[in-house]
């Protein structure tokens, strides 16, 4: 169910993000939207169907020669078209956090583990360093890692991967932001520590009112996670229903892709195969 | 022959394999032991870590150094394999992006097996092969760069196949593809099992894939089997062993409940 | 033929370079190449560094009708001019036309570049993939004979090798190569590492083929992109230790118009009389910068890291 906010906490209007290549233009999202509350938000889709790059452009990481616009972009009242580079790093951090899909690649290798999240956190908040390695802990012990004395003096090659993914969390929510966007935050994982970083995920979204968005490619996982659902094709919106409907999708192409996988138990039969319409590249939401 | 001793293709006996030395020492592998009938597809399930690649990768001889027993079909093996045993076994990989040589044409990836086995009639074998994978000719002159995850995939799979092997061992094959695709190839490698009669070890941590590929599965963690069950028992959702069970109710999708009574199962002696 | 046709012409050759679905090998084969040069063709700095190259290729060629006096035709009378209409790099100080040798010479330093790379590029490509791919005592034997070999300051090393050998440009020649292969080894080793554990060297493994097939067939071609970006930049370093035994007397030896022998014999004049020396230097920088410029722009193209065809 969305939160008590009357005003929705994201609106996206008709965004559009298109890369100049030699050749011709990509336009990798043609005109989608969608408005997101204080609740738990899955944008699924297969490679090239523009999801990605829907969470970067929320937060202007789309860099040129791509070209992002749209005819809404609101984020709390605030029009992020309109921000200039310093309004935007404001909210990056504080306000909108991002998590990625692999910790190997976003945590610097370089720096302990405890210092990055202490920086993480100072560079929004006027805190001593004593202060902040005492929010580091504790926000290490709220994404369930239980020895975070050591953690923090460890490097990122030295923790698992499931634990670098929370320590991304932990370095993403420290500063306790409004919206949390999760890029194929758990792809990297086993599928029993998805689900445990998706609990905790879970636990911190809903103590702390935030908005999550989920961006992935597993249909089953969003629907067993989010509350509502963002079918996305070829930069389209195809459909958007609610996580507990999805057995009674309507768009042939989010009954194509829950028809397609293999259950466990299935009867062995050949997987349908997911017959796609050119009608879904002109038109969508 | 009766039933229950029918030949087995592959048999894998006490097999183990150790990487490192001293302090760094890791049994990756330890004391496994299976057997795949002809004609079946044995599936070899396990999260990342369990040694479930390290046992193809030994089976395949790309990794000699393993001790145990090894023979396939009927041939004991040792580390050192010969032309023949390429010619009856062969692999498919997980990364489709990473399985073609980026400089070589699809004509020229399909055409060295040939000729290191001095294969005739290459060119009529090689557009064979194509068509039974779903690409037709104009795919010939390619470059890996021209084709997307699931062509490459498919080309991986003609390149296997051209040697007319009996066995394939498929390490992951449709982990790296979109779930449309997957599809296409998890179809396509059902279709040619049943053409030429091949037998399969298919490797992978998704269970139901392997429930919908397999006749016979072995669940691993950390290097040891620790269920080997018929496909219809998990089908029923009733594995005996708590690890699988936890991994096939993680399969299912996110449960929050569930998630809280999920144990860490560390080696067990 | 109408403009018209020709465009249709055009257009049918573009098309069929750029086929994704080429129908022979050979298409295959140019339709990358094609490719290829469309990518370095966007970089106008490699496009410089490309005329200058081929300027070069030119003046080699065509010596003998671009220069307008013959190199060694010495006019005592006319010694030391500085630019004029007859002499327009003006002379050196044994009458010499400076424009004409300037020509000449860039046949020496063409030879020169191109037989260093001929005999080098491969040594280091072989013996770094071997190494690389062998691992093992093999490994360790050939690097550290190339370790040897790398200790070495090149021009230290060129040196001796001169001075034992006798002056002379094929010695000079020798010598360079022979200081310049290491670093090709190192990077060919390198290379060869990190792909010796890939997925399509396992397949290929996985087919039978023999050590030899892997390295020659497969690791090769891999790592010839990052030769020829390399050894293109070393080509202005190249240029530079000809041009130093040149000037220190042990490579080409007078009368011939090696621009390191000139720059040598203009020294002594370089006071009153600058443009003697200056001429060969301008040259050999503009050549440096040319060689430096075409293999940046071929990195661009060619090394799939930094975004080119994989």
């Amino acid at each position: 169910m969305a939160g008590t906010t009357d005003r929705p906490l994201l609106t996206v209007e008709d965004l559009k993000v298109s890369f100049p290549t030699r050749k011709g233009l990509v336009e990798a999202v043609r005109g989608i939207s969608f408005s997101l509350g204080r609740e738990k938000l899955g944008i699924v889709g297969e490679s090239g169907s523009g999801k990605s790059m829907t969470g970067r452009s929320i937060l202007r990481l789309v860099s040129a020669p791509g070209e992002v616009t749209a005819r809404r972009l609101e984020f709390d009242g605030i029009d992020l078209q309109k921000a200039n580079e310093a309004q935007m790093r404001q909210i990056r951090g504080q306000r909108i956090s991002m998590v990625m899909q692999d910790p190997k690649f976003s945590l610097n290798p370089v720096m302990r583990v405890g210092e990055q999240i202490a920086e993480a956190y100072r560079t929004h908040q006027k805190v001593s360093r004593e202060e902040a390695k005492r929010r580091t802990l504790d926000m290490l012990r709220a994404v369930r890692i239980r020895d975070p004395e050591r953690v923090v003096r460890a490097y990122p090659h030295e923790v698992s991967g499931g634990m670098g993914q929370r320590i991304m969390i932990a370095m993403m929510l420290i500063p306790d932001p409004d919206l949390l966007i999760a890029d194929e935050p758990t792809s990297a994982l086993d599928v029993t520590v998805q689900l445990q970083v998706l609990a905790i995920l879970d636990d911190l979204v809903t103590q702390r009112g935030m908005g999550l968005i989920f961006i992935s490619h597993d249909l089953n996982l969003v629907a067993s996670f989010c509350d509502r659902v963002v079918i996305m094709y070829a930069g389209r919106i195809m459909e958007i229903c609610d996580a507990k409907n999805l057995a009674a999708a309507q768009h042939p192409y989010t009954r194509g892709l829950l028809n397609c996988l293999p259950k466990i138990d299935g009867d062995g039969s050949d997987l349908q195969v997911l017959r796609r319409d050119p009608a879904w590249l002109e038109h969508g939401l | 022959m009766s039933a229950v001793t029918a030949k087995a293709m592959i048999e894998v006996e006490d097999l183990n394999v150790v990487f490192g030395i001293g302090a760094d020492r890791v049994n990756a592998v330890r004391e496994v032991t299976f057997r795949v009938p002809e004609g079946a597809t044995f599936g070899l399930v396990g999260e990342s870590g369990s040694g479930k690649s390290t046992v193809l990768r030994a089976l395949s001889g790309l990794n000699p150094e393993w001790d145990g027993r090894i023979t396939i079909a009927g041939h004991d093996q040792t580390t050192r394999r010969g032309k023949a045993f390429y010619k009856t076994v062969q692999m498919v990989f997980q990364d489709p992006y990473g399985s073609l040589h980026p400089r070589h044409t699809v004509d020229r990836i399909l055409m060295e097996p040939l000729a290191i086995h001095g294969f005739s009639d290459p060119d009529r074998r090689i557009e064979r092969v194509l068509g039974e994978v779903g690409l037709g000719p104009s795919f010939r002159f390619r470059y890996p760069h021209q084709l997307s995850g699931g062509q490459r995939q498919r080309i991986a799979i003609a390149r296997a196949l051209i040697l007319e092997p009996r066995i394939l061992l498929l390490d992951e094959p449709t982990s790296a593809l979109d779930v449309s695709v997957q599809a296409e190839v998890l179809n396509l490698l059902q279709l040619l099992k049943k053409e030429r009669g091949l037998t399969y070890i298919l490797v992978s941590h998704d269970l139901s894939i392997v429930a919908h590929m397999c006749d016979e599965l072995a669940v691993m963690n950390h290097g040891a089997v620790v269920e080997e069950l018929d496909v219809s028992l998990l089908k029923r959702h009733e594995p005996k062993h708590p690890y699988t069970r936890q991994l096939m109710i993680a399969s299912l999708g996110y449960d929050r409940a569930a998630v809280d009574r999920f144990e860490d199962f560390g080696i067990e002696s | 033929m109408s403009s018209d046709a020709q465009n249709l012409q055009a257009q049918g050759w573009r098309a069929w370079l750029l086929s994704s679905s080429p129908g022979s090998r050979g298409q295959a084969r140019l339709s990358r190449a094609y490719i290829a040069w469309l990518a370095f063709q966007s970089n106008r700095l490699a496009m410089i560094g490309l005329g200058i190259v081929l300027l070069l290729v030119l003046l080699t060629i065509f010596a003998p009708l671009i220069a307008p006096y013959h190199p060694n035709d010495q006019v005592l009378a006319d010694r030391l001019q500085f630019f004029t209409w007859a002499h327009p790099f003006g002379t050196d100080e044994l009458g010499r036309d400076i424009l004409s040798r300037i020509i000449y010479g860039a046949r020496l330093t063409l030879y020169i570049v191109i037989l260093v790379a001929v005999i080098a590029a491969p040594i280091g490509l072989a013996v770094g993939t071997t190494a690389g791919y062998l691992g093992g005592w093999t490994d360790t034997v050939l690097m550290r004979i190339t370790d040897i070999f790398l200790a070495f300051p090149k021009l230290i090393l060129a040196l001796a090798l001169v001075s034992a050998l006798g002056p002379g440009i094929e010695n000079a020649i020798i010598a360079i190569a022979i200081t310049s292969w290491p670093p090709y080894a190192r990077i060919a080793r390198a290379e060869t590492i990190t792909i010796r554990n890939s997925d399509f060297i396992s397949a290929v493994r996985l087919q039978g083929a023999g050590r030899m097939r892997i390295i020659w067939s497969h690791i090769v071609p891999l790592c010839t992109s990052s030769l020829i970006v390399r050894v293109t930049l070393d080509m202005a370093g190249i240029i530079l230790i000809a041009a130093g035994l040149g000037f220190l007397g042990l490579g080409a030896q007078p009368p011939l118009p090696e621009w390191g022998a000139m720059i040598s014999s203009g020294r002594k004049v370089l006071i009153d009389h600058w443009w003697v020396a200056t001429v060969p230097g301008v040259a050999i920088f503009i050549v440096s910068l040319g060689f430096n410029l075409l293999g940046d722009g071929l990195r661009d193209v060619l090394d799939p890291k930094s975004g080119g065809q994989g």
